[in-house]
């Protein structure tokens, strides 16, 4: 089989015939920038004001905490983590996906990836810049957070590069801006292209400036590529490092369930796993917001089942080795936690977090099931919950029941922790929002390369 | 003062193939425009070398080396902080932060690199003035060729293109 004739299945399977020529996918694409009086735009509104209301709740939740200190938090002397870092390690873990389907897939050659990294990279770049808030939130005196950075200062102090915390710091801000680059040169030619279409001069104009003249030369086009392709293969390690580091923030510890090799890859098969619910659901979200669905198919939602029932499945393997290890290590601290998981506290929550994670997906071997969107997406979201009490148990098993049986203490959450957590999924849905009102949500070029063994039968 | 001819075309398959035939003719190929890159194009147009790579790289390689310099001063010389008797140089501790900075700088060095090469940015191009040039980002594929000193030679290499299937073909001076 030659290459052409892969590429023209793949277009007959990523599209559907009304998204299949190249002006259909200009159209499809640009409408919603260009000719935004198409259509209604109520609903947006309305998840706007919502998403809003929520941004603000957040703001006054950091104001509150700046004020007070983190005593307004549900944390204590022995559970000092808390929502902060479980909250943390969650958003990084979607902040996370989108670089798996921008490079993983592109160095895969999975064609599918061309109507969803687009999404899927913003979700990355929000989700990863909302995680990077929350160490800051936690710490107790917030505002020397950049005595973190190492810079000739009048105290002469300089960080200390042994700490997990300053591995998070470098590992954290260097993704940021490599994702910041991959999303911004990848949104080069169709910031071209709307800016060719637009109609109105302040348009042309704004497009014009952030596409810096591209003119989609044959020499444009491969530097493109050469450098797209490079950027695939660092971001591969560089995504792979950034959740083995949130790992090990707790595999350097010393605590009973933390400090364990496996926990670096267990927790990047978590952040692939809870990166991709969410990108089914915003691809939910916008296709049918944004009137997608011949470009965002059923197949999609399909294909990306298919990779949560695989990634279930490797979580539960991650679980049983945790369990195995701490039976097979035989150390008394950490069977006793396997055994206060499972029976103490937070029992209940571990249970549903093992249903959720490591059961529903199984619903996904049946192709009735992955081929409807909205069951995909219900799974998707229960998925997602699950993922949250598994960071949040992480956190709060090992805490609770240490080594020191006299520290032992229970962590109840307060009404601030639900309404940064919530305020934080607010300002998240915010900038999603306006990201999709603002570029366009599906890459027109690659869609457009899709295409092209069609066009060039 | 150089000339250009452009033409443009209705789908891929024709501009590649006259962009191939334009080349074994001899016809000077000054570059072509596509909405999405077309494999083999960088071939007839010999623009395969790149060292965009090298540069990476290198872009890469030098903010590891500033990395870890800063880490071994700062930890050894300037700051040293005895914490259970480890090494202050304790280099398996500070491979993480080269790491991912280096990552970072490759990025930044081939964005860099990316734009030199493109000639980027240039918010205005003569090109941009031909009406009907906007479409080369969003649906047509165009051929730019130079065009022959003398006006005979234009004239059949214009007419050589429209044959080929151009359906308007420009002249810029620029």
């Amino acid at each position: 089989m030659s290459a052409r004739d892969d590429t023209l299945r793949a277009a007959l399977r990523w599209t559907e015939p009304a998204g299949r020529s190249i002006e259909a996918v200009n159209d499809l694409v640009s409408a919603p920038l260009l000719e935004r009086g198409r259509w209604s735009w109520r609903v947006w509104w309305l998840a706007f004001a919502a998403s809003l209301v929520l941004t603000i709740v957040m703001a006054v939740t950091i104001v509150w905490l700046f004020s007070k200190g983190i005593g307004i938090f549900g944390n204590n002397t022995t559970i000092v983590w808390g929502f902060p870092i479980a909250n943390y390690v969650w958003w990084i873990g979607i902040g996370n996906a989108g670089t798996l389907i921008s490079s993983m897939l592109l160095l895969m050659r999975q064609h599918w990836r061309a109507s969803i990294n687009r999404f899927a990279e913003a979700m990355t770049l929000f989700a990863a810049a909302i995680a990077g808030i929350f160490p800051i939130l936690h710490l107790g005196r917030p505002l020397y957070f950049y005595w973190l950075v190492p810079y000739p200062n009048t105290m002469t102090l300089w960080p200390q590069w042994r700490s997990a915390l300053i591995w998070d710091f470098w590992a954290i801000s260097s993704y940021l801006l490599f994702s910041l680059l991959f999303w911004y040169v990848g949104l080069i030619p169709d910031l071209a292209a709307l800016r060719d279409r637009a109609k109105s001069s302040t348009a042309r104009t704004m497009f014009g400036i952030f596409a810096l003249g591209w003119r989609g030369s044959a020499r444009h086009w491969h530097t493109l590529h050469v450098y797209h392709t490079t950027m695939a293969c660092l971001g591969v390690p560089l995504v792979i490092a950034l959740h083995s580091v949130v790992g090990l923030d707790f595999a350097a510890s010393l605590m009973p369930g933390w400090a364990e090799t496996i926990f670096p890859p267990y927790f990047v098969v978590g952040a692939m796993y809870s990166g991709f619910t969410m990108v089914i659901v915003l691809a939910a979200a916008v296709r049918w917001g944004l009137r997608l669905q011949a470009l965002i198919t059923v197949e999609h939602f399909e294909v990306m089942a298919k990779m949560l029932l695989a990634a279930s499945v490797i979580m539960t393997l991650s679980y049983a080795a945790e369990w195995f290890s701490a039976w097979y290590g035989g150390e008394h601290a950490e069977r006793r936690l396997v055994a206060y998981a499972f029976g103490g506290d937070y029992g209940v929550l571990y249970w549903l977090m093992l249903i959720l994670n490591c059961a529903i997906a199984h619903a996904f071997w049946s192709a009735t099931a992955r081929r409807s969107v909205a069951t995909v997406v219900i799974i998707a979201i229960l998925i997602n919950v699950g993922m949250w009490l598994e960071r949040m148990l992480i956190v709060l098993n090992t805490l609770s029941h240490g080594y020191a049986i006299g520290m032992w203490r229970t962590f109840v959450p307060t009404l601030w922790d639900v309404l940064l957590l919530f305020g934080s999924l607010g300002f998240f849905a915010l900038l999603f929002l306006v990201f999709s009102r603002a570029l366009p949500v599906v890459s027109m070029h690659e869609t457009r390369r899709l295409l092209s063994a069609e066009t060039q039968q | 003062m150089s000339a250009l001819l452009v033409a443009d075309f209705e789908n891929a398959g024709t501009l590649l193939k006259t962009a191939r035939q334009a080349k074994s003719a001899g016809y000077p190929l000054a570059d072509a425009f596509s909405p999405f890159p077309l494999d083999g194009m960088p071939e007839i147009l010999g623009e395969t070398s790149t060292r965009l790579r090298a540069w990476m790289f290198v872009g890469g390689l030098a903010v590891a080396a500033l990395a870890y310099a800063t880490e071994y001063w700062s930890a050894v010389h300037a700051y040293p902080i005895d914490s259970g008797g480890r090494p202050l140089h304790s280099w398996p501790a500070f491979v993480l932060f080269p790491f991912a900075v280096a990552i970072f700088g490759a990025a930044l060095a081939g964005f860099i690199g990316l734009l030199v090469n493109c000639g980027l940015p240039r918010l205005h191009h003569p090109l941009f003035d031909i009406d009907g040039f906007e479409r080369a980002t969003q649906d047509r594929f165009v051929l730019a060729l130079h065009a022959p000193a003398h006006d005979p030679d234009k004239r059949t290499m214009v007419a050589w293109l429209k044959r080929a299937g151009a359906a308007n073909v420009w002249e810029l001076e620029w």
